[in-house]
């Protein structure tokens, strides 16, 4: 157990630093990019510098705020929260706990795989599994804010009921398709076998 | 400034004095993560604003309206997600971009295809979704992320207009 918690650590750990690497190269190359095309191409160059210093300026107006969101989440909304609260219910109230405990959480989608293994080997309805790892996906509480900012009221609130509406949907259909007598886990098969 | 981003000031100024009052320590840790979080994500920050500003600058909205613009159809909500299938990058910096191709004269579906391909689409992770969760789930909800974005991108193309 230790062993496997230490290794799902390193692989984290190591693939968040190549992460970093790939920002700052990238970053590193564009920087000389965009140098070099506004002195070459002065009449474009001042657009886009123009257009590059305002979206500066709305980005340390609105990001502070977005990153205090995100922390006093990640604190005060732990995991076991998540977990206590995910797969029970059933119906409608099972599906809006879903979407709306996947919406919370911040961190990449990877983070939200083992809980979704962990609540498929507790029982819990496919479907529900497919709307919290899609609200997690793309309904960020945090990330929202972001949302507000740079596309506006109408556009946020309209994505939202939007993606609600389609993921609860077709994630029923796809579990009347594809996982009518529900899913085993590629280990958990195994174990099934053994017995 | 304008209203939206007081509101959004002020909402978290709330909660940050609600965190106080309820737990330093917890507040203080929380911040801790705001400022990890931060550090983390500001080569791409940084890079989203130069691309921002070169995409604006240097690439010629007629293109972009005519590829992913509001009369480009099925094809220009097709070649939007699946750009946003294929790229990797962070939640936080997608709506600026975003909104450039806005800006530029892309269509509102194109967009909101892309935006949601890019978030749910994940052929980066795929390996570790299915080492966790098996090969058909992961399969199914890769795929259901196409068939989503497609469709959300068809209702809020209805809606806003």
């Amino acid at each position: 157990m230790n062993e496997k918690a230490d290794a799902a650590a390193n692989g984290k750990k190591r693939s968040m630093r190549e992460r970093i690497r790939w920002d700052y190269t990238i970053l590193f190359l564009l920087i000389p990019a965009f140098v070099a095309l506004v002195v070459v191409f002065p009449d474009k160059g001042a657009t886009a510098r123009h257009v590059a210093w305002e979206y500066f300026k709305e980005m340390v107006m609105i990001l502070p705020a977005v990153f205090v969101i995100m922390g006093l989440v990640s604190v005060w909304v732990g995991r076991e929260f998540i977990v206590r609260f995910l797969g029970e219910g059933s119906g409608v109230k099972g599906v809006v706990l879903s979407f709306i405990l996947g919406s919370i959480p911040m961190g990449p989608l990877y983070v939200a795989f083992p809980l979704a293994a962990v609540l498929l080997k507790k029982g819990a309805k496919v479907a529900n599994i497919i709307i919290f790892l899609s609200a997690w996906a793309c309904i960020k509480l945090p990330a929202e804010l972001m949302e507000f900012q740079f596309l506006g009221w109408k556009f946020t609130l309209v994505r939202y009921l939007a993606t609600l509406l389609v993921v609860v949907i077709l994630s029923e259909i796809m579990e009347r398709i594809f996982f009518k007598e529900g899913y085993a886990l590629p280990g958990e098969r195994g174990a099934d076998g053994d017995v | 400034m304008d209203l939206t981003t007081i509101v959004i000031l002020v909402l978290t100024g709330v909660l940050l004095l609600l965190s106080v009052i309820k737990d330093r320590r917890k507040t203080l840790a929380a911040l801790c993560v705001a400022y990890k979080g931060f550090v983390r994500l500001l080569p791409s920050i940084l890079a989203i604003i130069l691309v921002v500003g070169l995409i604006i600058g240097f690439v010629p909205a007629r293109w972009i309206a005519q590829v992913i613009g509001k009369n480009s159809g099925a094809l220009g909500v097709a070649i939007a997600s699946l750009l946003g299938a294929v790229l990797f990058i962070p939640v936080i910096i997608a709506f600026p971009l975003a909104r450039s191709m806005l800006d530029m004269g892309a269509g509102i579906m194109a967009t909101a295809a892309f935006i949601t391909t890019l978030t749910m689409v994940g052929f980066v992770f795929l390996p570790l979704e299915i080492k966790e969760l098996g090969k058909r789930f992961a399969v199914a909800r890769n795929a259901l992320s196409f068939l989503a974005a497609v469709a959300i991108a068809v209702v809020i193309g209805v809606i806003i207009r």
